[in-house]
């Protein structure tokens, strides 16, 4: 009836899974309940769950995301105490849970945090960007997020019912077959990632589609921001590499589910080829994060300096330089694979000509500055923490790409550093300037300043304090994901990266402080004019939080930079351009297509990882259902009456008028 | 180029000082003891060096114009419409690529110069080593002198030493820092490696690519001995025990943390056997070492465990 589950699969004799199992049972039931006493449950459904509202979305995503943040810092936190404390000792965590914890570190911060952060920084600010109302597909994006969300839930419900994977995040065969891995770890990591891979994808199709397809009139491709661009090269990237992915992992199901043979040691298996594969993927992987997050960098800095940025059609040139590149150079991941010369050559050349693409977009940051007239907000301090650590991180990266240098470097340390250098940089910096730069966009208020820049410091010394280490132990031969530790030439330096992760707990602190503060003090943060940045793009033309229409009249875009423009004129002439006459707008409706499907995609997920195969079926009949409906839908829109968008738009609007008629006239 | 020569043992004299200041680097991959690590980190140093080179003035003018323009600086001149300029775009595209270019010099000739599979020129004959990675332990033979190891390695030092490696179950990395190169061993292939110790010390080799929960303990002590303690090394193992292919298939088994061993008499064509797989992979925790059906991780790490000496005994 159950399949493979029993009571064996809870983990009662071991008190740090079932504790922390507990704690965020407690926790979520806690937030339940108050939601229920306090009956928000009609209005999350209503405006929430069910939403189709692009930027709502793109809010649920970095939610999401925040959430996985935290569980994986928890990870890594557990990860640098354990090997502070198991020198020469055993530590507190025993091998078989150690090795769940960095295979689920990597997991979920790739996956579950760094994906949906930039997927929903790119969900909430490209439509806007774009001068439109939503994306191409809005259910579909929905859906996106509901099975990113499923995969999520199903890794951490693999913390209290049986295991995760042991295998790494990446989980190489043949040690992820069934002789090496009999347990459901690897079963967990597959159905959670091919799950939330089909909603990736699915994000792919769609911004790539809006991007092509819906702009603002005018807005031709080379008048598209920054962020536009890379959110472009981004998800062609998802849409040419998560097929790969998806076909890799559905192998290695097939070999610990039906007995096929593809990556085992026996009857043919290649385990290379798994390592080929999911590489071919996990590179481009890479900048799949990495784009969006330049895309980030280059709004920042050029808001910020006050400039419109410097070389926008070479910044172009780059990002899809990397775009194609970046699928050229897989193998620099296993250099010690025994290949040929003239193949390590080549793709060791290959991989050092990324950082050309790299290079010009930080010459052109540089020089967005320059002339410019910088103010260090929060966002900028990470865009400045960004780039000079970011250097760093691209030339250890390229040291890597140099095959005799990786021959010694490869998997230590050393090369944990490396990427986390460039990850924590690059991604998730990206991710809180981003998060604070279009927050109040997003709520209509800023979040408080001072806790932002606590946070910026504490999670800027932490990070250097860590990571600066870990290259050296990587120097000294350590490799890594070691649970215990033997040699003493290692200690000092574990020492000073358990004392750095320790700032950073200070940093994460401070960082969920600001949110605090900042709800509680909204009314003094409150931001009445759209544009608290003094913003150059579209998205700071529409009132804060924006209608669900997004813009009460298309903009019509005349250059690469039309609010800026407008803003420009209407200081000015002392009056901001009158539009008169409204129209009704057509928007989609709101549907629990994306819940449902997630709701029966989540037993599929759980009754195939316990064998239970008569609850796969009726999660499969459930979702199939699920789409016929919507399929057969009569009434997939409503329209906002011209009345409607009149009233909401000449509320929202008054405040902004009054603002912009107070500016000063530029000396 | 200049510095690539692969018996180089010396750093350019330009990074002495920067070796010295990092405190502790003594008993990494900055402090080899052949010629293959020599070679490794004389690429490294010189790729530094040569992206330092642009890097640096970059870093400070990135700091100095973010200070420089800073809004409240009042001298600073505002010039919104600097957001182009031909002659910045060619330098922008041209400093990254001939960087580049460089690199890819050093990246083409260091990938042929130190292919591990490349024999390391010599006056003295190589030893042939045959590795086998166990679950979780690593396992030496020597053919040439019918025996074997488990988790130590014995070499002769000065005399370059050619490993022929697989694995017997799941994928693991050889990898003795101080002698340089890695390579992953796999099952039923077979990977290449040339090193060669230049004096007599002991080393400290390891497990580098994460194998299951034994990983941690995949350690193995490398002592590099004169020609003549090797030859007598070999020849006291003599009495020592027989490593037939049940003797093997015990051995195969998972076990965590297996001290180390040394069998007088190997059986030939055991390491063909297992690369063939003539002698069937690893059976993973379905069937370990005692007879059990999962592999209990052991609650604290064995007593004498390897001492792991970094230094070589005749200081470096």
């Amino acid at each position: 009836m159950l399949g493979k589950l029993d009571w064996s699969a809870i983990p009662f004799d071991q008190p740090i899974p079932l504790g922390a199992a507990l704690v965020v049972f407690l926790a979520a039931a806690a937030v339940l309940i108050w939601i229920t006493l306090k009956g928000y449950w009609p209005y999350l459904w209503r405006e929430w769950i069910t939403s189709v509202d692009h930027k709502r979305i793109g809010v649920m995503y970095i939610v999401l995301a925040a959430l996985m943040l935290l569980r994986g810092f928890v990870d890594a936190i557990m990860m640098r105490t354990q090997q502070a404390l198991a020198i020469h000792a055993p530590g507190y965590l025993p091998p078989e849970h150690y090795d769940q914890v960095f295979s689920a570190h990597g997991t979920i911060m790739i996956f579950f945090a760094a994906m949906p952060f930039v997927i929903g920084l790119m969900n909430f600010a490209v439509p806007l960007q774009l001068g439109i109302r939503d994306v191409a597909f809005p259910t579909l994006n929905s859906v996106s997020f509901w099975l990113t969300a499923t995969g999520a839930l199903l890794v951490n419900i693999s913390l209290v019912v049986g295991e995760f994977a042991r295998t790494g995040w990446l989980p190489y065969a043949p040690l992820s077959e069934t002789t090496y891995s009999p347990g459901v770890g690897v079963d967990y990591y597959l159905w959670s990632i091919q799950i939330s891979g089909v909603g990736t994808l699915l994000t792919g199709v769609n911004l790539v589609t809006t991007i092509l397809k819906i702009r603002a009139p005018g807005m031709g491709y080379l008048r598209m921001p920054m962020f536009c661009w890379t959110s472009l090269a981004s998800n062609l990237l998802i849409v040419a590499a998560f097929p790969i992915l998806t076909a890799t992992l559905a192998m290695l199901t097939l070999d610990r589910y039906l007995g096929f043979h593809f990556f085992t040691n026996e009857a043919g298996g290649n385990q290379m080829m798994f390592v080929n594969l999911i590489w071919a993927w996990g590179h481009p992987e890479v900048y799949i994060l990495v784009l969006p997050a330049f895309g980030i960098y280059s709004e920042i800095f050029s808001t910020f300096s006050s400039k419109p940025l410097f070389g926008y059609r070479s910044m172009v040139a780059a990002t899809m330089f990397i775009c194609i590149v970046s699928f050229m150079v897989w193998l620099h991941h296993f250099f010690t694979m025994g290949a040929g010369a003239d193949v390590n050559a080549a793709f060791g050349i290959a991989t050092s000509v990324i950082a050309v693409g790299t290079g010009v977009k930080i010459y052109n940051w540089l020089f967005t500055m320059y002339g410019g007239r910088v103010r260090f907000d929060t966002p900028m301090l990470w865009a400045l923490a960004f780039v000079t650590t970011f250097i760093i991180g691209g030339m250890t990266g390229v040291l890597l790409a140099v095959p005799p240098a990786d021959f010694m470097l490869h998997n230590s340390l050393f090369l944990v550093a490396h990427f986390h250098n460039v990850i924590i940089s690059g991604v998730l910096f990206a991710a809180f300037a981003g998060f604070t730069y279009w927050f109040p966009k997003a709520f209509g208020f800023r979040l408080h300043e001072g806790w932002g820049k606590a946070a910026f410091w504490f999670t800027l010394a932490g990070y250097v304090l860590v990571f600066v280490p870990l290259y050296i132990v990587g120097l000294l031969g350590m490799t890594r994901r070691l649970q215990h530790i033997d040699m003493d030439l290692w200690t000092p330096w574990l020492m000073v990266a358990a004392f750095g992760i320790a700032v950073m707990i200070v940093g994460a602190a401070c960082q969920v402080m600001q949110l605090i503060v900042s709800i509680r003090h909204r009314d003094v943060l409150r931001d009445e004019t759209g544009d608290p940045w003094d913003g150059r793009s579209l998205e700071w033309s529409t009132p804060s939080p924006p209608p669900v229409f997004n813009y009460a009249r298309l903009p019509h875009v005349e250059n690469e930079e039309p609010y800026w423009t407008v803003k420009q004129r209407a200081v000015d002439d002392q009056a901001p351009e009158i539009e008169e006459g409204y129209e009704p707008i057509e928007m989609p409706r709101n549907s629990p297509t994306g819940f449902v499907t997630a709701f029966f995609s989540t037993l599929i997920g759980f009754a195939l990882i316990w064998h239970i195969w008569w609850l796969a079926i009726v999660g499969f009949i459930g979702a199939y259902i699920t789409f016929v409906v919507f399929a057969w839908r009569e009434h997939g829109d409503y329209e906002v009456p011209a009345s409607e968008v009149e009233r909401i738009d000449r509320g929202t609007r008054a405040a902004q008028l009054a603002w912009m008629r107070r500016r000063e006239r530029p000396a | 180029m200049l510095f690539l020569h692969r018996s180089e043992s010396l750093p350019p004299l330009f990074w002495l000082p920067v070796i010295s200041a990092l405190p502790g680097c003594a008993g990494g991959v900055l402090d080899p003891q052949g010629p293959i690590g020599a070679g490794n980190r004389t690429i490294l140093l010189n790729s530094l060096a040569v992206m330092l080179v642009i890097v640096i003035p970059t870093l400070v003018a990135l700091l100095a114009f973010a200070w420089m323009f800073r809004a409240t600086n009042r001298r600073a001149r505002y010039d919104p419409e600097f957001t182009y300029s031909g002659r910045i775009e060619l330098i922008v595209w041209s400093i990254p690529t001939l960087t580049i270019l460089f690199l890819g010099g050093l990246i083409y000739y260091g990938s042929h110069h130190l292919d591990p599979r490349r024999p390391i020129e010599s006056g003295q004959r190589p030893l042939d080593v045959q590795v086998v990675a166990l679950d979780w332990k690593w396992l030496f033979l020597y053919p040439d002198q019918g025996i074997g190891t488990v988790n130590q390695l014995v070499i002769p030092a000065g005399v370059p030493v050619h490993f022929k490696l697989t694995s017997a179950s799941v994928m693991n990395t050889f990898f003795v820092p101080q002698l340089g190169s890695m390579v992953y061993v796999m099952n039923g292939m077979q990977t290449e490696l040339h090193l060669q110790a230049d004096r007599e010390g002991e080393y400290f080799g390891l497990s580098a690519h994460f194998s299951g929960d034994g990983f941690s303990d995949m350690n193995f002590r490398v002592r590099a001995l004169s020609a003549d303690a090797f030859a007598a090394w070999a020849s006291s193992l003599h009495g020592n025990g027989v490593l037939d292919a049940n003797a093997y298939r015990a051995l195969a088994r998972q076990s965590i943390n297996m001290p180390p061993a040394a069998f007088g008499q190997v059986q030939p064509g055991l390491f063909d056997a297992v690369l063939r797989q003539t002698l069937p992979p690893g059976p993973g925790p379905a069937e370990t070492a005692a007879g059990e059906p999962q592999v209990s991780p052991k609650a604290e790490p064995k007593a004498g465990a390897p001492a792991m000496t970094h230094q070589p005994k005749e200081g470096g």
